[in-house]
């Protein structure tokens, strides 16, 4: 008897309980979110644009690192939330973290896309060409391939428990990219220059380049949880949906 | 001001990567958004057409107590 309270309790707490809370929680922390990732955005920008020095090397097109680097540094983070929450999926068959992996999907793609749009734009005043194939480039250019895949995945499985796991298993060995994108200006001789913010012996970037470059990270990764947040507020309403319909033909069948 | 947008001669390079970011952060935000508020319409409208009609599962189904 206690047994099976118990049982229904759990049932209770994946089925309503937690999805809800999760409305009621994320209902309340969007606003704050979306107001503070507007504000150091803003912040960031200013310094960005007119309150930093140009590079004694590069000119004024060092202004492209604080729309560049965030990017790349959201499209390695996107791709974490994803692996994680994927892993976490696997493990406890929790329905939240499926939501969030699919979630993040489409706003790491996005930050991947600028960070090569943005790379290539610099890469061709500074390096005199678009695109090289080293190391850097390459292994950004196939964790975006691995998000279009991850993505399409999840849009052709209809049975979206079976989506999930398929799409989880692509993301968990996709995973071994990160660590390579984040060494492969270590491992390889590449044109891409090496990491100067999140080193070992600290950065050894420019204090008036590092304070434009930290908000903009700041904010653009505020805004990211905001916008992962609106998603999967937007997955938990197309799972009441898919449910709705699913009990209004069975009805249907019923009658 | 002419010389701010002038950016030393790299004013394609650097404000192409700024309207960049602009138009795909835009274009992420407005998507999720509208997004969202289309489920919420449609779950509302299957709501209102079940009318209370759909029918819980039954306490022997769900295996849940009474």
């Amino acid at each position: 008897m206690a047994d099976m309270n118990r049982i229904s309790a759990a049932q209770r707490f994946h089925a309503y309980a937690n999805p809800a809370r999760f409305m009621a929680l994320s209902a309340r922390l969007l606003a704050p979110l979306w107001g503070l990732s507007l504000l150091v955005v803003g912040a960031g920008l200013w310094f960005a644009l007119f309150d930093s020095p140009p590079d004694y090397q590069q000119g004024e097109t060092v202004r492209i690192m604080y729309v560049h680097v965030p990017a790349a540094w959201l499209a390695m983070f996107g791709y974490s939330v994803m692996a994680v929450a994927s892993a976490a999926g696997l493990v406890f068959r929790h329905p939240l973290s499926d939501l969030c992996a699919k979630s993040a999907a489409p706003i790491g793609a996005a930050f991947t896309f600028l960070a090569l749009l943005t790379g290539s734009l610099w890469g061709k005043p500074m390096w005199g060409t678009w695109w090289e194939w080293d190391a850097r480039m390459t292994s950004v250019l196939i964790l975006f391939f691995l998000y279009l895949g991850y993505i399409a995945l999840w849009a052709t499985i209809e049975e979206p428990a079976r989506a999930a796991r398929a799409a989880a298993v692509l993301a968990l060995v996709g995973a071994i990219n990160i660590p390579i994108i984040r060494y492969s200006v270590v491992w390889w001789n590449t044109l891409h220059q090496p990491a100067s913010v999140f080193r070992m012996d600290g950065p050894t970037i420019a204090p008036a380049m590092l304070l434009p470059l930290a908000l903009m990270g700041i904010g653009l990764t505020l805004l990211f949880v905001a916008l992962l947040l609106v998603r999967m507020r937007a997955e938990v309403m197309r799972r009441r949906v898919r449910n709705l319909r699913l009990a209004q033909a069975a009805s249907a069948g019923e009658a | 001001m002419a010389e701010f947008f002038h950016m030393g001669g790299y004013a394609f390079f650097v404000w192409s990567s700024y309207a960049a970011a602009f138009l795909v952060v835009a274009a992420l935000v407005w998507q999720s958004v509208a997004d969202y508020r289309r489920q919420v319409r449609l779950a509302e409208e299957l709501e209102k057409a079940a009318g209370g009609r759909v029918r819980r599962p039954s306490r022997a189904e769900s295996g849940e107590k009474p």
